[in-house]
């Protein structure tokens, strides 16, 4: 049973002139079969939360802990974070020219499962997963991220999910930019992702429309660079209807309409 | 340009201080002034660790040529009055005048027309440390020529020559020329290509080794049709000075060229320059051309110079462009490969392959592609990055 424990976390970002705080005192423990949905306006600091869990170097932790199973996860390196089991689905993935898919796929796979998988299988299961989420083949062999579309990111982001197996996934605005086949596609990878194991998924989102596709057991507001609220689903109802306002004394809304 | 600057570079920062059409070129050394450092063509390199190649050197050895010929090419030592040499173009600096006035036999190495002939590796050792020799080899693609040749540079000592590739018309001809000398030795080349109707040259330079390495590349067309390709793959270590001078001088219509080099530098005094210049003469229509250099700057004390030149005398061509940018390692690729498991050593390797994936791609000989991967993969081992 994995447990991701996060307490009173304080980040602050390198900016031009001083640092300038970010997190100010996150709480949340998330535990194998539980999926957390982070919701808040933008700039409330929910992407900061995901990139100071994966250990980006841009964000600098001044206080609290953050332990994976009681193991510190803030001593480990970016990669140690991800072979423990913990795993990232990036808001805006990265291209790396040069280097293919397949060859990034096997090398990560590779790294976290501890040895090289066996080609044929391996070969099959990249497929299937490719398959499942509606991924030319031939996507197979491009750089990685290069050139692909939003939604083709997205995509590949959750192939990556499916194919690491994370204890702990946490997945930053993977719903943006995508349109109505894309998010079914994608929202049904993560539920695959989540009836395959024992996993805890820290959903992080503006909006509440990806809720419809993947049922969270806990909503949490974040404004002001801390959790403000936490409840059911059905606090995402009530964000849905009402909006940010009663956090953040502006009218921005939880939903596209 | 700035070292370490990774916004592309833009259009007009760099102006010609004369036209590259009024560039002085001859075959005796003496119409040539010793430079002082100072001139244009000049000023990037280190004339102190030329073994004074610029300035006059007698030789004191000679460089070994030896050419493994498949069937049908043919390889000769001529003399240097056989006046089937200095066809492809003139010496344009003093050091190539030097070569030119100096070597005493030369290699010319003829691929068969109308037949594609098996890869010609031509290995050229070295004089030998504190020793200077002067050399000149010459390259024939006979009409409808297809073929391969791969020039080796090894061993040690101060060594110029010029190297000629005629490429007739309806010929095709790759080059590949790699630099893998001795960590003290010093290359000055010129390399001159003229190509007929038609015809098509891939040309590839890589440099790895050496101490001083400066290779001018120049591209003539004496026909329609022309279309050059020039590749260029290095890999600068600490106290290495690597100096690429491509020339591409487009005074054909409807010719083609697009220049791609690359470069890693790592280590204090690690020094790449890249000198592009692209001159699309009066009579070029319909030319098409881009140029391009990308530098990679893996550790502090390295420094990249790039800069590239586009003259153009006429509208009435199909396109013209350059980019160069010189950039550090990309952190932001660093932290996706990691944050899917890779050690950080092992995402700095395949982010480095991959930015020389594109050229190593493209060279069709697998014995010098896995070649280039090693030498690659040793060079990262080497800084432990």
């Amino acid at each position: 049973m994995a447990t991701l424990e996060i307490k009173d976390l304080h980040v602050s970002v390198v900016s031009e002139d001083a640092p300038k705080e970010i997190l100010k005192g996150v709480d949340l423990t998330i535990k194998a079969g539980e999926t957390h949905a982070i919701m808040g306006p933008n700039g409330s600091g929910k992407s900061t939360l995901s990139y100071a869990i994966a250990g980006h170097p841009k964000y600098t932790i001044t206080s609290g802990t953050v332990t994976l199973d009681g193991e510190d996860v803030l001593e480990m390196s970016v990669d140690e974070r991800a072979r423990a089991g913990l795993f990232l689905a990036m808001q805006y993935p990265v291209e790396v020219p040069g280097v293919s898919m397949s060859n990034f796929l096997r090398t990560a796979a590779t790294a976290v499962r501890g040895e090289a998988p066996n080609l044929r299988h391996w070969v099959k299961e990249v497929k299937g997963a490719m398959a499942d989420l509606d991924i030319d083949p031939a996507f197979a062999e491009r750089s990685v991220n290069e050139g692909f579309s939003g939604g083709e990111k997205k995509r590949h982001e959750i192939l990556q999910l499916g194919l690491l197996q994370p204890k702990i996934a946490i997945l930053d605005e993977t719903d943006s930019g995508l349109d109505v086949d894309a998010l079914r596609v994608v929202s049904e990878g993560v539920n695959r992702y989540k009836a395959n194991g024992e996993v805890g998924v820290m959903l992080i989102t503006h909006y509440t429309r990806i809720l419809k596709y993947i049922q969270p057991d806990f909503v949490h507001v974040f404004a002001g660079g801390r959790i403000v609220e936490s409840g059911g689903r059905e606090l995402a109802d009530v964000l849905e209807s009402e909006g940010y306002v009663k956090y953040t004394g502006s009218k921005e809304a939880a939903t596209l309409s | 340009m700035a070292a370490l600057s990774t916004q592309p570079h833009s259009h007009g920062a760099v102006v010609p201080v004369a036209s590259r059409a009024e560039h002085f070129t001859s075959y005796d050394v003496d119409a040539f002034e010793v430079p002082g450092g100072r001139e244009e063509i000049w000023r990037f390199t280190p004339l102190k660790r030329l073994a004074g190649l610029h300035s006059g050197a007698a030789a004191t050895g000679s460089a070994a040529v030896e050419v493994n010929a498949p069937e049908g090419v043919t390889v000769e030592t001529v003399g240097r009055d056989d006046d089937r040499l200095g066809k492809a173009g003139v010496p344009g600096d003093r050091v190539a005048a030097q070569a030119y006035s100096s070597f005493s036999d030369a290699t010319i190495v003829t691929l068969p027309g109308d037949a594609k002939s098996e890869p010609a590796t031509v290995t050229v050792t070295g004089p030998g440390a504190g020793a200077v020799a002067y050399g000149h080899i010459q390259v024939k693609a006979s009409q409808f020529a297809e073929g391969t040749v791969i020039l080796d540079f090894r061993g040690s000592g101060a060594y110029a020559e010029n190297v000629e590739f005629l490429v007739a018309d309806g010929a095709h001809l790759t080059v590949i020329a790699i630099h893998d000398w001795a960590d003290d030795a010093v290359h000055v080349s010129q390399h001159h290509m003229k190509l007929g109707r038609d015809a098509t040259l891939r040309h590839t330079v890589v440099t790895l080794g050496g101490d001083v390495v400066r290779v001018t590349p120049v591209v003539q067309y004496a026909g329609r049709g022309g279309d050059a390709e020039l590749f260029g793959l290095y890999f600068a270590d600490a106290g290495q000075h690597q100096e690429h001078r491509p020339f591409i001088d487009h005074a054909q219509p409807n010719c083609r060229s697009n220049v791609v080099y690359k470069g890693a530098l790592q280590g204090d005094g690690a020094h790449a320059v890249w000198i592009g210049d692209v001159l699309i003469r009066v009579a070029a229509e319909g030319t098409e051309t881009f140029e391009l250099n990308r530098n990679l700057i893996l550790t502090d004390g390295a420094r990249a110079d790039s800069v590239p030149n586009l003259e153009i005398e006429t509208g009435e061509i199909e396109g013209a462009g350059h980019a160069s940018a010189t950039g550090r390692f990309d952190d932001e690729q660093l932290f996706y490969l990691q944050a899917r498991g890779i050690p950080e050593e092992q995402a700095r390797r395949l982010v480095v392959r991959g930015f020389f994936q594109e050229l190593i791609a493209k060279i069709a000989v697998p014995e010098v592609r896995e070649r280039l991967e090693a030498a690659i993969e040793a060079e990262l081992e080497a800084v432990g990055a």
